[in-house]
C-alpha cells in the first residue's frame, strides 16, 4: 500500500545546521495492516507520517502509495487522511458539516454526503450528536468525531498523529479496541504513531521501532517483544535488563537482553547453580507481581519480576537464573 | 504563631478611591463636555438650562455637514481598501513561504504606530505635492488608507498566529483546494478578526486630525480639521455638540469592536 524508498528529510533552521530529522529510511505498509511507527519524541515518526500525508516533501527518496509515486502530489490530492493529535475539528461547522468537508470537497453528490455522514457516525457512535458544534463535545467525542471526519472519504490510507494522548487512561484503553475495531470494519490500512509502547503493542499488526531518524526494527509486536535487534528496541519495548557479558562471566564485548519475567531468584541457601549471584537491593510489591531489584557480584544491577514471589527480604544473598532459550545476546 | 499575609495588591488601603480618581482623571472632562453640548447659553462654561438648540445648529450648519460627509465617506473607503489589504498582507506573513524577514517585514508595517504623527503627515504631504497630485478627497482617501492598514492588520495577523496551521491543514487534507479552502476554512474563521480590524482602521481614518490637516484642501476638509477651523474662532456651544456626536459614534465603534471580538472565540 505505502512504499517508503530511502527517503530523508532535513529541515534548515536559520541559525544551527541542518536537522535530519529522517536518514535513509525504507519500510513498507502492507495492505489493510494496522501499521504502528513507533519512537520516543525527536525520532521523526511525526515527520514521516506528515510526508506520506503530503504536508512535507522528502529532500530525497520516493513515496509510493497504492504504486503510484506521490511526491508531487500535494496533500489535497492524496487518498490519504488524517486524524490529528489536535483533532483540527473546524469550530465554526456541526459535526455533521466537520464530517462532510471531505466528501464536499470530492464534489460528491448530496445523497452519497448524507449517507456517508450518517454511517460515518454511525461507526464511531455518535449518531445523535450532528447538530452539535465541536466545542459542545468532550475530549473523547472530539476525537472520534476527527476518526469519522477522516473516514468517511474512505481513503485508502488513515494516518492517526498521536491520536490518543490527550485522553485520559480509560478513554485511551476503550479507543485502543475501538480504532482496532474500525480498522477491520473498513479495511482501510491505518498507520498510527505513538510513543507509546503498550499501545503500539495492543494494536498494530506490526511495529516499526524508530529513532532518530532511523528505523530500528519492523515486525510483529510478538517479534519485537519477543526477538530485540538492537539494545534500544529491548530497552524501550517492555522492560529489559542489558546485561554486561563480563558480569555473567561470559564474552565481554557482547551484551545479554533478559526480560524481567523470565528472571527467578531463588536464595542461594536453596543451592541453585544459576548465572550469577547478588543481593536484593530494593522490593517494589505490584499486586500480583513483585519486583526485585539484585546488584550482581559484578556490579551489574537486574530486575526480576516473579508472580506471588519467594518469601526474600532486601540484602538477602540470591542466585539469579533464566532458561537459555529466553535471553538475547547482541554485540555491544 | 501567626504566620505574615504574603503581599497582595488587591487589599492595598485606599487602591478603590484611588483606582475611582484615575476614572475621574479620565473621565470628567469628557463628561463635562457632553454636559455642555447641551447648555442654552453661547458661554460655553457658564449653565444657562437644558436645550437641544446647539445640535440643531449643527444639523444646520452645511459646512460642518459637508466636513462629516468627507470624513465618513473617506472613513469608508480607507477601511474597506485598508482591511482587504491587511487581510492579504497577514496571509502573506503568517501562511506565506517566507522564511526569513517575517519579523522585519512585521516591524516595518507596524511602523506608523510608533513613528511620531507629524513625521507622517508632512511626509505624505511632501509625497503629494512631489508626485503633483492634488485630488482633494482622493488624497485623503490614499493616505488613510495607508496609516489604517497597520490597525487592520496587527488583529487579523494576531488571529492567524493564534489558529496555527492545522485547521488549514486538515482542509487540505482533506481534498480542498487552495480557494475553497480559504473559503470554507480560513475566512469564516478570520470573520470576528477582520471585522475588529475594520472597526479600528474605520475609527482610526475618522479620528486622524494631524495628516487630515496637512492634505486636505479646500471642498475636501474632514470633520476634526473643520472643529479645529472653529475653535480657533473661539468655543462655542456647538463644538461642544459636534464632539459629542463624534464621541458616540466612536463609543459605539469601539463597543462594537470589543463585542465582536469577544464572540466567535473558539475552544
Amino acid at each position: 500500500m505505502i512504499d517508503i524508498q530511502s527517503v530523508s528529510k532535513s529541515f534548515v533552521t536559520r541559525d544551527a545546521d541542518p536537522v535530519h530529522a529522517l536518514n535513509d529510511v525504507s519500510l513498507e505498509i502492507y495492505d489493510n495492516e494496522f501499521f504502528t511507527l513507533l519512537g520516543p519524541s525527536g525520532c521523526g515518526k511525526t515527520t514521516l507520517l506528515r510526508l506520506i500525508a503530503g504536508f512535507e516533501a522528502p529532500s530525497s527518496g520516493a513515496i509510493r502509495i497504492a504504486g503510484s509515486d506521490v511526491a508531487a502530489l500535494p496533500p489535497q490530492k492524496r487518498s490519504v487522511n488524517t486524524v490529528f493529535q489536535s483533532y483540527a475539528l473546524f469550530p465554526h461547522m456541526s459535526v455533521a458539516e466537520n464530517v462532510a468537508f471531505g466528501l464536499e470537497m470530492q464534489n460528491a453528490p448530496k445523497s452519497l454526503i448524507d449517507e456517508r455522514v450518517r454511517e460515518a457516525l454511525e461507526m464511531v457512535r455518535l449518531e445523535g450528536f450532528a447538530a452539535r458544534r465541536p466545542a459542545q463535545l468532550s475530549g473523547g467525542q472530539q476525537q472520534r468525531v476527527a476518526v469519522a471526519r477522516a473516514l468517511a472519504p474512505k481513503p485508502s490510507v488513515l494516518l492517526l498523529d498521536e491520536p490518543l494522548s490527550a485522553l485520559d487512561l480509560k478513554l485511551r484503553k476503550g479507543m485502543q479496541s475501538e480504532l482496532k475495531r474500525l480498522q477491520r470494519e473498513t479495511g482501510i490500512t491505518f498507520v498510527l504513531v505513538t510513543h507509546d509502547q503498550e499501545e503500539a503493542l495492543a494494536m498494530s499488526d506490526r511495529i516499526a521501532v524508530m529513532r532518530s531518524g532511523d528505523v530500528l526494527q519492523v515486525g510483529t509486536p510478538r517479534d519485537i517483544y519477543d526477538n530485540p535487534q538492537d539494545r534500544f528496541v529491548a530497552d524501550f519495548i517492555g522492560e529489559s535488563n542489558l546485561l554486561p557479558g563480563a558480569a555473567l562471566g561470559r564474552d565481554p564485548a557482547k551484551t545479554i537482553i533478559v526480560r524481567p519475567e523470565h528472571i527467578v531468584v531463588s536464595p542461594v541457601a536453596d543451592g541453585a547453580k544459576g548465572h550469577a549471584r547478588g543481593a536484593v537491593s530494593a522490593i517494589t510489591f505490584l499486586g500480583s507481581d513483585t519486583l526485585y531489584e539484585v546488584v550482581l557480584e559484578e556490579g551489574a544491577k537486574l530486575h526480576s519480576r516473579s508472580r506471588g514471589g519467594a518469601a526474600l527480604a532486601t540484602g538477602d544473598r540470591v542466585v539469579v537464573d533464566w532458561a537459555r532459550a529466553v535471553e538475547r545476546e547482541l554485540a555491544n | 504563631m501567626t504566620s505574615a499575609k504574603p503581599f497582595d495588591w488587591r487589599h492595598t488601603p485606599g487602591l478603590s478611591a484611588y483606582t475611582a480618581l484615575i476614572f475621574l482623571f479620565f473621565y470628567a472632562p469628557l463628561l463635562i463636555l457632553v454636559i455642555y453640548a447641551f447648555n442654552s447659553s453661547r458661554l460655553v462654561t457658564v449653565w444657562a438650562g437644558f436645550s437641544f438648540k446647539w445640535f440643531v445648529a449643527v444639523a444646520n450648519n452645511g459646512a460642518i455637514r459637508d466636513a462629516a460627509f468627507n470624513s465618513i465617506i473617506i472613513a469608508i473607503v480607507a477601511t474597506i481598501a485598508s482591511t482587504a489589504i491587511a487581510t492579504a498582507g497577514a496571509l502573506a506573513l503568517e501562511r506565506g513561504r517566507l522564511r526569513f524577514g517575517r519579523s522585519a517585514a512585521t516591524a516595518l508595517i507596524a511602523m506608523p504606530l510608533v513613528v511620531p504623527e507629524i513625521v507622517v503627515a508632512i511626509t505624505t504631504l511632501i509625497f503629494f505635492s512631489g508626485l503633483g497630485m492634488h485630488h482633494g478627497l482622493i488624497n485623503l482617501m490614499i493616505a488613510h488608507t495607508v496609516f489604517c492598514i497597520p490597525f487592520a492588520l496587527l488583529p487579523i495577523q494576531a488571529r492567524l498566529r493564534d489558529m496555527g496551521g492545522t485547521l488549514e491543514e486538515a482542509g487540505r487534507d482533506l481534498y480542498a483546494d487552495e480557494w475553497r479552502l480559504f473559503r470554507r476554512v480560513t475566512l469564516p474563521l478570520l470573520v470576528p478578526a477582520i471585522s475588529a480590524g475594520a472597526i479600528m482602521a474605520f475609527v482610526v481614518s475618522l479620528d486622524d486630525f494631524l495628516i487630515s490637516m496637512m492634505v486636505s484642501s479646500a471642498g475636501s476638509t474632514t470633520l476634526p480639521v473643520y472643529i479645529y477651523g472653529m475653535m480657533r474662532l473661539g468655543v462655542t456651544p456647538e463644538v461642544n455638540a459636534i464632539s459629542t456626536i463624534l464621541l458616540a459614534v466612536s463609543i459605539v465603534f469601539v463597543a462594537a469592536a470589543l463585542l465582536v471580538g469577544r464572540r466567535n472565540k473558539f475552544a
